[in-house]
Parts: structure tokens; C-alpha cells; sequence
């Protein structure tokens, strides 16, 4: 199918594909996600400024496009990827929460599958992701985080490029319901 | 009401899963990071990632290895030789150095001091981060299997890198000193002013609680200052880089750390501290005279062709090959010889082992470049694994030429290294001939004085 110059549409719920994963792949891939974000920055520091555990709840709220399943995909990653580090567990945990419901619920409305799309919305995710992850922090663990719109700016472009390559990575894996 | 939560379905779950994890969150908070309850899901988390990591570590050093130990040996002669040459530039740097460390341990035990000194140490392998860029964390591969506990400070040769957080079975959480979340105990190493070295959220590192009326240049050394109970005493921290003004009348001070923080790979876990008194005079007293005749230079008891000129006279199980007043556990006790040869009587109190290397070190000759210091002193290198600067029973050197150490870097910071009481280095008798009668007498230190 050709696609429009349009990068967003607005889709009906009849239009919508749904897609569902094998287990392995609802497992692993997050897994894999989780452990290339803590070995691969001991290498190549500048990897830290990438968020793979986000982009992956987004890649899987999108494609299930449900709500439900998007927030506790979300929820189930960022509590893991809390567990790993040296904060109290949750505020990952939050954050992708929202993202995931947030993703599915845009998935299951507009059509994110052209490249334009998703880099549009993974940039404003991560945003959210940033937002909701230093509200979190500050008004609850009371950590002295400075807001950086420059730098969130950045580092969302970043996510999002590498986002719109992996998700057509992640693609492969789609299984038609 | 049903039909509400009906239509609002997805977000009533939404609103649910987002409570129960704020729930927690505030529990979290109001009873600390490290409540028992969150630890049995860390530890499954984590230790469902790091056999993977340590997997691959030990691939990757494996081919590391293959590499730099077969095939790549270009230049490691040349390489060699230079490394030769440090070391001896080294060892008269670490003469002097011990000197200096002598000095201030003699100071210390006028002033009754307790100093802190690293005991023993945990070598580790970093095989993982948090990988957050808002968290500063990695995760090595020592655990409580190895007598690794929460608060230990973690260090390289190069510097200080942070304290654990969290131990688990065979893996531990470290906090590095650029998190947020840190604080070290520091000071600047010429001006002695005390701060306190925080992490930022972009990661760098800064000197605070410092008042905005001291002079800070760039370039100062920053060092620890035991002052957090975590990191003895005196290592190296980092080095000031910008200096500006702060808020409320301090000075915002950023420092570079001196440990790569970012390319970190292995790491020292200090796992035992040893705390010790300064030893003061133990009551005995030492005749003025007594003191002056170890520092007179005095006429060798043996023919100058018997001192080992190079190294070729190192010998097994701590022998000491100079004669004089260099001693070792496993040697002689050191006895001062007067004009004539004779031994002289020494007092208790001036007499000690050297710092010797436990499970046998070795006391070796010194080579002619270096047995001899520039201002005339005798040195003796002790090859082979040491606790640098500690007796067996942790009593100060009482006695003992200048010693230069090799070992364990990390442990030659103790300052107790090659201390005698006289307050200069003991001059042995080949280390120069006897000056004329008319050589002036040192004036004796305090401490000799009776009273």
C-alpha cells in the first residue's frame, strides 16, 4: 500500500490492525531492552542519553493498541528497569505507566505507522515520559532535578530516530490477530 | 455507578495501577531506599540481568586477553624499558615521599592522632550500569560472598569512585560520587579547607560548603577527608576545574574526578579499615645522647665490599643484606654502631621492625642508583607483596631507614612508611664516610626531652 505525504490520519476503529506478539517476544524483548540499556553505557557512555526500555513500551502500546495492555506493559518495564537502579522503585515505574497508556490510546485512534509518525510521536513521549519522571522525583523522592528543555529536546530527537529504526526492527515480530 | 466505571474503564485502571504505585513509592520514601521489602524484587531483577552481563565480560576479556597477551606485542620491549626507568625514578620519588609520611606520622603521635588506614581491599569487575543518565550507578560483579557490605568505599589506583549501595549474593550496587544522591567528605589539599563533594543531575561533580571568601584556584587538588566515615582519609578525589560564586556566600567549586568515571572497568572494594591510635612514647626514656649517636654517621662494622651494590644481593624470606641499622622482623634488631664498630645500646623505644612485607616479602640491596638519596640517606627497597607502611602488630616503625615499597598502590597510602623516632632518616654507616669531628650536632627533637 502507498502511503500519503500525510504523516498523522486519523483512522476509524474498523481501519485499525491490531497486532499481537508470541511470548517470547513479550518477554524477551523487553528483557533484551532492559539489559543493553545497563551494559551498553559502560561501554559507550554517550548510550545512557538513549531510553530503549521506553521505546520498546512504546513500540508494544502502539502496535496492541489497548489501553489496558499498554499501561501494564508500561508499568511492568519501568517498575524492572526501577529495580535496577539505585532509586526507590516506582518512579520508572510511573512514568512509563502513563507512556504506554498514553501510546495506546494514540494508536488505537491515529494511524502511527509511517516513519513521520512515530518520530513525531516518540519525541512527544519521551517528553511526557521526561515530565511525568521529574514530577515524580522532585515532588515525591525530593531529588534536586534541574528541567532542561535543550537537553530534553535532544535527547528526545535522539530516542526518536533510533525509535522509528528499531520499531521497524520490532516489526518483524508482528503477528496479525 | 457502574455504568461509569464501565464507560470509564481504561482510566479507572489507568487512575488504579497509577495509585498503587504511588502506594509504594511513599512507602518507599517514609522508610528508606533500603527497607527489606523491596529488596527480594531487586534481587530477582537483578539477578536476572547480570549473568548475562558478567557472560559477556568475561567474552570480552577473554578475546581482550588473546589479543593484547599473543598477538599484539609490538613495542613491549621498548615498553619494558621505559617502564624499568619510571620505576627507578619511582622509588627515589617514593624515598622521599616516605620521608615526608614519617615525618607527619611522628607528628601524629605527638598529637595522639587515630589515623585510618586501608587494611584490605576486594578487587572487582564493573559488568554493569543502571543505565539511566539521571542515575549514577554500576553494578560489579563482587557480592556478600566476598565480604562485600553496604558503605564500603569503592576506588581505583586513580581515585576515589563512590560507596556501595546495595549488596546482593554475588553482585553489588556501587553509587558513584557524580549521582545526585552523593556526598563525600573532601578537601583541598593546600588550603586543607573542607567542603562537601556532590554529584549533579548532568553528572559532574562540585565542592560545596565552601565560603566564597576562600581562595580556591583551579587546578587544587581535591582530596578525602574521612569526614563521612566511608572514605579514609587523604585519597585522591579529583582535581578543581572552574571556580565561581555560589549561593549564599559559597563558593560553586567543580571538580574533575580524578578516576575515569565513565570508563570505569575494575575497581578496589575497601572491605577493611583499620583504625589505629598514633603510638605515643611508650614511657621509656631516650637519652639525648642516645639519639644523637644514631644520627651521627659512624664507621661501618663491615667492609664496605660486603654491601650489595646492585640488586643482585636480594635474598629469600626478608633478608637484609645492609648492614647497619635496618632491621626486619626477621632480622636483627637495629643497633647503632658507635666510632670504634661496637654496638651501641639502644633504648626500647628507638627500636622496631621495619615495615616488612607479610607472607614473605623481601628485603633486597639496593642498586647503586638508588641506595643512595640525594641528601645522603639510605634507602632499602622491599620487593614483593607488602602492606605497605604497617608492622605485623599495627605499631608504627619505631626504627627504620626510608623504605621504598612495592605492592598493592592503593595500600602505600599509610603516611607510617619508614618512621624512626630521631626525627631524620638513621644514616647508615656506608651510606657516607664520617665527616670531621666538627660536624654540628642536630638540636634533639621535643619528644627526646625527658620531661
Amino acid at each position: 500500500m502507498i502511503r500519503t505525504s500525510v504523516p498523522i490520519t486519523y483512522t476509524s476503529g474498523e481501519q485499525i490492525e491490531v497486532y499481537r506478539f508470541s511470548i517470547p517476544v513479550t518477554v524477551g524483548v523487553p528483557l533484551l531492552a532492559l539489559f543493553l540499556q545497563a551494559f551498553i553505557p559502560r561501554r559507550f557512555p554517550f548510550f545512557s542519553i538513549f531510553d530503549l526500555p521506553l521505546l520498546v513500551t512504546i513500540f508494544f502500546a502502539m502496535a496492541r493498541r489497548n489501553p489496558i495492555s499498554g499501561l501494564f506493559t508500561g508499568a511492568a518495564i519501568g517498575l524492572a528497569q526501577d529495580m535496577l537502579g539505585a532509586y526507590p522503585i516506582g518512579i520508572y515505574g510511573i512514568a512509563k505507566t502513563v507512556v504506554g497508556y498514553g501510546a495506546s490510546s494514540l494508536g488505537a485512534k491515529l494511524d502511527v505507522e509511517n516513519a513521520g509518525a512515530r518520530l513525531l510521536v516518540t519525541l512527544g513521549f519521551y517528553l511526557l515520559h521526561a515530565a511525568v519522571y521529574f514530577t515524580v522525583a522532585r515532588g515525591m523522592v525530593n531529588m534536586t532535578l534541574n528541567w532542561s528543555w535543550s537537553r530534553g529536546l535532544l535527547a528526545g530527537l535522539a530516542n526518536a530516530v533510533l525509535g522509528v529504526g528499531l520499531y521497524f526492527l520490532l516489526d518483524k515480530f508482528k503477528q496479525r490477530t | 455507578m457502574e455504568s461509569v466505571l464501565g464507560r470509564y474503564r481504561n482510566l479507572t485502571i489507568l487512575v488504579g495501577v497509577l495509585f498503587l504505585q504511588v502506594l509504594g513509592l511513599a512507602v518507599q520514601v517514609k522508610r528508606g531506599a533500603d527497607a527489606e521489602n523491596t529488596r527480594l524484587i531487586r534481587i530477582w531483577a537483578v539477578d536476572t540481568i547480570t549473568p548475562f552481563e558478567r557472560v559477556l565480560i568475561w567474552a570480552q576479556n577473554g578475546s581482550s586477553n588473546l589479543w593484547h597477551n599473543y598477538f599484539f606485542l609490538r613495542g613491549v620491549r621498548a615498553e619494558n624499558r621505559q617502564l624499568k626507568q619510571q620505576i627507578e625514578q619511582m622509588r627515589l620519588e617514593q624515598v622521599r615521599l616516605s620521608e615526608d609520611a614519617g615525618q607527619a606520622h611522628r607528628l601524629q603521635q605527638l598529637l595522639s592522632f587515630k589515623e585510618q588506614v586501608i587494611a584490605k581491599t576486594v578487587p572487582a569487575q564493573v559488568i554493569g550500569s543502571s543505565g539511566s543518565d539521571l542515575s549514577r550507578s554500576i553494578y560489579i560483579d563482587k557480592g556478600s560472598n566476598e565480604g562485600i557490605a553496604s558503605d564500603m568505599a569503592v576506588i581505583t589506583a586513580g581515585g576515589i569512585v563512590g560507596k556501595v549501595l546495595r549488596v546482593y549474593p554475588s553482585t553489588s550496587l556501587v553509587l558513584m560520587i557524580n549521582d545526585q544522591t552523593s556526598g563525600v567528605g573532601a578537601m583541598l589539599e593546600k588550603s586543607r579547607l573542607q567542603g562537601v563533594l556532590k554529584g549533579t543531575p548532568e553528572g559532574a561533580v562540585i565542592l560545596e560548603r565552601v565560603m566564597s571568601d576562600e581562595q580556591v584556584v583551579p587546578g587544587d587538588t581535591v582530596l578525602s577527608s574521612g569526614g563521612d566515615q566511608i572514605f579514609p582519609k587523604g585519597l585522591p578525589v579529583g582535581t578543581v576545574t572552574k571556580v565561581s560564586p555560589g549561593r549564599e556566600m559559597f563558593l560553586n567549586i567543580q571538580v574533575k574526578p580524578a578516576a575515569d568515571l565513565s570508563r570505569l572497568e575494575e575497581v578496589l572494594v575497601v572491605t577493611q579499615k583499620k583504625e589505629r591510635d598514633a603510638v605515643v612514647d611508650s614511657g621509656v626514656r631516650v637519652r639525648a645522647a642516645d639519639i644523637l649517636a644514631q644520627r651521627l654517621p659512624s664507621v661501618p662494622n663491615k667492609p664496605p665490599a660486603d654491601i650489595a651494590v646492585s640488586g643482585s644481593a636480594t635474598s629469600e624470606n626478608a633478608k637484609v643484606a645492609v648492614p647497619g641499622p635496618v632491621t626486619s622482623p626477621a632480622a636483627k634488631p637495629l643497633s647503632p654502631t658507635d666510632s670504634s664498630g661496637k654496638p651501641k645500646v639502644v633504648q626500647p623505644a628507638a627500636t622496631g621492625p621495619i615495615p616488612s612485607a607479610p607472607g614473605g616479602g623481601t628485603v633486597a640491596a639496593p642498586s647503586a642508583a638508588n641506595a643512595v638519596k640525594p641528601g645522603g640517606a639510605h634507602s632499602v627497597p622491599v620487593v614483593g607483596q607488602a602492606t605497605p607502611g604497617h608492622s605485623q602488630n599495627g605499631d608504627a616503625p619505631k626504627k627504620a631507614p626510608p623504605t621504598a615499597v612495592s605492592g598493592d598502590p592503593v595500600s602505600t597510602v599509610s603516611p607510617s612508611a619508614g618512621s624512626n623516632p630521631a626525627g631524620s632518616p638513621v644514616t647508615p654507616a656506608t651510606a657516607r664516610p664520617k665527616p670531621p669531628v666538627s660536624q654540628p650536632n642536630p638540636q634533639p627533637p621535643a619528644t627526646d626531652d625527658p620531661h
